[in-house]
């Protein structure tokens, strides 16, 4: 080495303020949500929000550590931790705990572990490692599907664990290939295929496919110099009708009851008032009791620890997925706008550090924390307001749950660390 | 286009979601109310319902606890049928029906099972209520009635109906109303403000404590006591005396205006309209329709006011100066008028009139001539007539009279109007309606409206709105009972009338209504009256009526008495009116053999003649 360097590390300020007021305003509306008339203690541990204040002190520290570590550590053994994640993953099917109909725990001592919170802090440092390796080449297909390997891999056992709303998670990644530079291809390609799903289901599957073939046969007659124009036109056709009629099969046969259930209240499918009526009873009956909550706060809301809903525990899972409808009545449309931007901040200076990253590996993995962060923003608000279909995913640092917060707080202090080193990037 | 999708996407995402939230929560929603809010029980805390004292502080109207048995079908267990039925005083039929329809109604909210347990009853129940799971004791509060008399005035109270409920958000279902009476004219002051507690439900719709610790929670306030200006002794001699007549016996304390009794005959206990026999009792009275018990009949019997009616006639005319204490006619028993040579018949007697022997012997000629002259003066008939009947109306006739009863009836005095419609070419005058002189006609008046004309002229010149209370603990009473309402005729005019009804007790038509040791001044009157039968406008025989006020030098009570269908009005309501005076100046009655015959006299038969479906004759002694 020549001469003596001095690592600075520049932390960015604004993002850690930001975490802490999400994970200020956590604890009190899990306290808010979880209290039924006894006397108020955070020490109490025994109590709910005192369980996450432990959880947060916790976090806290091993954010601190993870600041604390070098950048080359993270690079070096970050297919080492993959690799671990995968086998802890694997050994749920031998000691894991169902909660839920979900295989997903670890029971320790009195802790429940969720190992699957924390496979997103390993997929997203194998992720980067791969794509900033100099060897890779994302337009070349044996990297891709290397790629999609390492993504999928966790998926497929998370899905056979029966915890589809974590699967999902994964494919936000997604974000950070197109990022890199993947082929358009596959953007147009689940674009198209979301919009011939919904269609389907919505309106049938033969007309979407009818539609959308001839909608291929005008494009292609209108252009000119296209080599196998008749070849090209039946295969993308070809590729509709399975995607219709693929949905169709999969919606009939291989989802479940209640999953089909939350298609059907997503895109409003059921018009059977029975049914509907029974539904109201079950899977519909959370999305309006969060709903009628929400509406109730009115612009500024009932008042912490006054919102008559969250009082009686109206909304089931209010401390936990549906945190955010004890926000909307305590708080209002203002406190909720206030958390809303409270996330696009933090998400957004999250993906504008990442663009100025030196180090690609730093990029990547900023990237895919933004992704992460997003895609559990998206489809937990969008749930409690009933925008999206019903899939169980924490909000993060909002949410009540150890495994999530303390595997969140590290995937963002690891950022943190990667950011605050570019100084030293040259 | 690589770098900015995600950004894009998370911008349109938090836009999306602003828009939601604003739709859902400002847009879309009703301003937040804590009473609408179905996540909080509402649970009312009733007040003391304000008590009701007569002048001389008798307590009249009270409280008292009542236990309903409540029922929560859903938490029911098996239990000893045969001993919960003996404990309660029920059968088996009613037992199982109760609890089929409560069960149907709702499984977890609580139904009554059984209302108005006597205290008897409770005290055994009390005891065992333990051991029948799913049954509870509620307590409610009823009114008291320390008194039978005077249902009429005091009214009662009910359950809300939806029409309260739409006037006033005040009500919410269940809670109790005044319907009647004083319970209804002074609600407001008698009911107080209720309380509120607000329960946090849970989504199971089960209490999980009070809402924010009880901070939004409102204490209720008390009712205010009431003292109404009735005499319930007088009041209750008035009914004892209107025993098996039917009628009514207005007095005022033409002082001041307060009513001392405002009976209603035939009456009824009030307790009847208390209690778990209530509507029972209630249908009972309202089906009654010989009698109508529930009708007070001193605010809405309209009635031709006969020959009292000749004191404000004659009144008028001395005003208008057509006559003077010294006019004179000559009374042949009939007056003849009109190109037809109509006759009206007069009983007097025949002979020269004056105005004071026209009013004590009650002599038509004299006030149909009077009349005649009145409103054909100067040609200008119309005119004429509406000055009179304005002058009328300034007794507080043909209007309510803006008192605080809840109930009455305005009565009938005519204008020119009302006679260019019948008559439409103007060929009406005095003699048209000359029936309008003594009271007949097309003049009808209620037995207050008469009361308050007998008291003005007692106070020779103005009367205060007769009204009924006296003092509501803490508040003042309304300007309006304190402030006289002045009638435009001289006080000179009162004088010469007061001599000619001081007369009637002298010499004229009660004569033997005299009481010793009292200087009374009243008049008589006999009204015609007609009903329908099947369509056909039928003659009944003839209301007894009398108006008197005494002492005559500041006079205390002033009193209009009606007996429907009795026919001469000194007969009964003349001897009625002496009673009642007596008994409240002096507090005993120096002649009871009057006050027996009085008590004991019927007139059922007389008031079954037209549901008799035969014919049947009237005024017969």
């Amino acid at each position: 080495m020549i001469g003596e360097r001095k690592n600075i590390i520049r932390l960015d300020w604004l993002i850690i303020l930001v975490y802490f007021l999400l994970l200020g305003f956590g604890i009190g509306n899990i306290l808010s949500s979880s209290i039924s008339g006894e006397e108020i203690n955070i020490f109490n541990f025994s109590t709910l929000y005192g369980k996450q204040f432990i959880y947060a002190l916790i976090s806290i520290f091993f954010g601190f550590i993870a600041i604390s570590i070098d950048v080359k550590f993270y690079e070096r053994f970050s297919s080492v931790f993959y690799i671990f994640s995968i086998i802890v993953l694997v050994c749920l099917f031998f000691f894991g705990k169902r909660v839920n109909g979900a295989l997903s725990w670890f029971s320790i001592a009195s802790f429940n572990l969720q190992p699957s919170e924390f496979v997103k802090i390993t997929v997203a440092l194998a992720v980067s490692k791969y794509i900033s390796d100099f060897q890779t080449d994302l337009k070349n297909t044996i990297d891709q599907f290397k790629l999609f390997l390492i993504i999928l891999i966790p998926i497929v056992i998370i899905i056979f664990q029966n915890d589809t709303g974590s699967s999902i998670v994964f494919l936000s990644l997604f974000f950070v290939l197109y990022r890199e530079g993947i082929s358009q291809i596959y953007l147009k390609s689940i674009f198209s295929i979301m919009i011939l799903s919904i269609l389907s289901l919505k309106v049938s599957a033969s007309i979407t496919a009818i539609i959308a073939i001839l909608l291929i046969i005008l494009y292609y007659s209108f252009k000119k110099k296209i080599r196998n124009k008749i070849i090209k036109i039946i295969s993308i056709s070809s590729l509709c009708l399975t995607t219709c009629f693929g949905t169709i099969f999969t919606y009939e046969n291989l989802l479940k009851t209640h999953q089909q259930n939350y298609i059907k209240v997503w895109l409003n499918l059921e018009k059977d008032p029975d049914k509907i009526k029974q539904m109201e009873r079950t899977i519909l009956y959370n999305l309006n009791e969060s709903k009628k909550a929400i509406s109730s706060g009115g612009l500024t809301g009932k008042g912490y620890l006054k919102g008559t809903r969250t009082m009686g525990n109206f909304v089931p899972a209010q401390h936990s997925d549906y945190i955010f409808s004890t926000i909307g009545e305590e708080w209002g449309f203002v406190g909720s706008v206030f958390i809303i931007l409270l996330y696009t901040i933090l998400i957004i200076r999250i993906i504008y550090l990442s663009e100025n990253q030196k180090n690609k590996f730093s990029r990547v993995y900023g990237y895919s924390t933004a992704s992460i962060l997003f895609i559990h923003f998206l489809i937990n608000i969008g749930m409690v307001l009933g925008l999206t279909p019903t899939i169980g995913i924490p909000l993060p640092f909002l949410s009540y749950g150890g495994s999530s917060l303390i595997a969140f707080t590290i995937l963002l202090s690891i950022f943190i660390r990667l950011d605050g080193n570019k100084k030293n990037e040259w | 286009m690589r770098k900015t999708l995600l950004f894009i996407i998370v911008i349109t995402a938090s836009a999306v979601f602003i828009l939601r939230l604003f739709y859902l929560q400002v847009y879309n929603s009703e301003p937040y109310s804590i009473y609408e809010d179905n996540a909080i029980r509402k649970v009312f805390t009733y007040p003391k319902r304000g008590y009701i004292f007569d002048r001389n502080n008798n307590l009249l109207v009270s409280n008292q606890p009542s236990y309903d048995v409540m029922i929560i079908p859903g938490l029911v267990k098996e239990l000893d049928t045969l001993e919960f039925c003996k404990l309660l005083k029920i059968s088996k039929t009613y037992f199982d029906n109760k609890i089929e329809r409560t069960s149907r109604y709702s499984r977890r909210t609580p139904s009554v099972f059984l209302a108005h347990l006597s205290k008897e009853d409770y005290g055994f129940l009390a005891e065992k209520i333990r051991k029948f799971e799913g049954f509870y004791i509620q307590k409610r509060n009823l009114r008291q009635y320390n008194t039978k008399i005077g249902a009429n005035v005091l009214g009662y109270v009910a359950e809300v109906n939806r029409s309260n409920l739409e006037k006033d958000n005040y009500y919410s279902q269940g809670d109790i109303i005044g319907k009647q009476g004083v319970e209804l004219s002074y609600e407001k002051f008698l009911r107080g403000e209720k309380g509120i507690k607000f329960i946090q439900k849970d989504r199971f719709n089960r209490d999980i404590g009070s809402y924010n610790d009880g901070l939004n929670d409102k204490n209720s306030i008390p009712g205010n006591d009431l003292t109404i200006t009735i005499d319930s002794e007088l009041q209750q001699y008035g009914e004892l005396l209107m025993s098996n007549k039917k009628g009514a016996i207005v007095a005022i304390e033409p002082g001041t205006g307060e009513l001392l009794t405002l009976v209603s005959a035939p009456s009824y206990n009030p307790n009847l309209l208390v209690g778990r026999h209530r509507s029972k009792n209630y249908f009972k009275l309202y089906n009654d329709s010989i009698y109508k018990p529930l009708v007070d009949k001193g605010l809405l019997s309209t009635f031709p006011a006969g020959s009292p009616f000749k004191i404000v006639v004659g009144l008028i005319a001395l005003k208008e100066n057509i006559i003077n204490e010294k006019t004179t006619i000559l009374c042949n028993g009939q007056y003849v008028y009109g190109k037809n040579k109509k006759s009206m018949k007069c009983h007097c007697g025949g002979g020269y009139r004056n105005i004071y022997n026209a009013i004590s012997e009650s002599c038509n000629s004299y006030f149909a001539d009077t009349y005649r002259k009145n409103i054909s003066q100067n040609n200008k008939i119309s005119e004429n007539f509406d000055i009179w009947s304005e002058n009328i109306k300034s007794f507080g006739f043909g209007n309510y009279l803006n008192n605080d009863l809840p109930i009455g009836k305005k009565g009938m005095i005519p204008t020119s109007e009302f006679y260019d419609k019948w008559y439409p070419d103007f060929r009406w005058g005095p003699t048209t309606n000359l029936s309008n002189s003594i009271g007949q006609g097309e003049i009808l008046v209620t037995p207050i409206q008469l009361a308050n004309m007998i008291a003005a002229v007692a106070n020779k010149g103005f009367y205060y709105t007769p009204h009924i209370i006296k003092k509501i603990e803490g508040i003042s009473i309304p300007n309006r009972f304190t402030e006289k309402n002045k009638i435009n005729i001289e006080k000179e005019y009162f004088d010469i009338v007061e001599k000619g009804l001081s007369k009637v007790y002298e010499s004229g038509t009660g004569k033997f209504l005299n009481i010793p040791g009292i200087e009374m001044c009243g008049k008589s009157g006999t009204a015609e009256n007609f009903t329908k039968i099947n369509g056909k406008k039928t003659q009944l025989t003839d209301h007894s009526i009398f108006v008197a006020y005494a002492p005559k030098k500041d006079p205390k009570i002033a009193i209009a008495v009606l007996v429907e269908n009795g026919y001469y009005g000194s007969t009964w309501a003349g001897r009625i009116s002496s009673l009642m005076i007596e008994k409240y100046l002096k507090g005993r009655i120096s002649d009871n053999r009057v006050e027996k015959l009085v008590i004991n006299k019927s007139l059922e038969s007389e008031y079954k003649k037209p549901f008799s479906n035969k014919p049947f004759k009237i005024n017969k002694q």
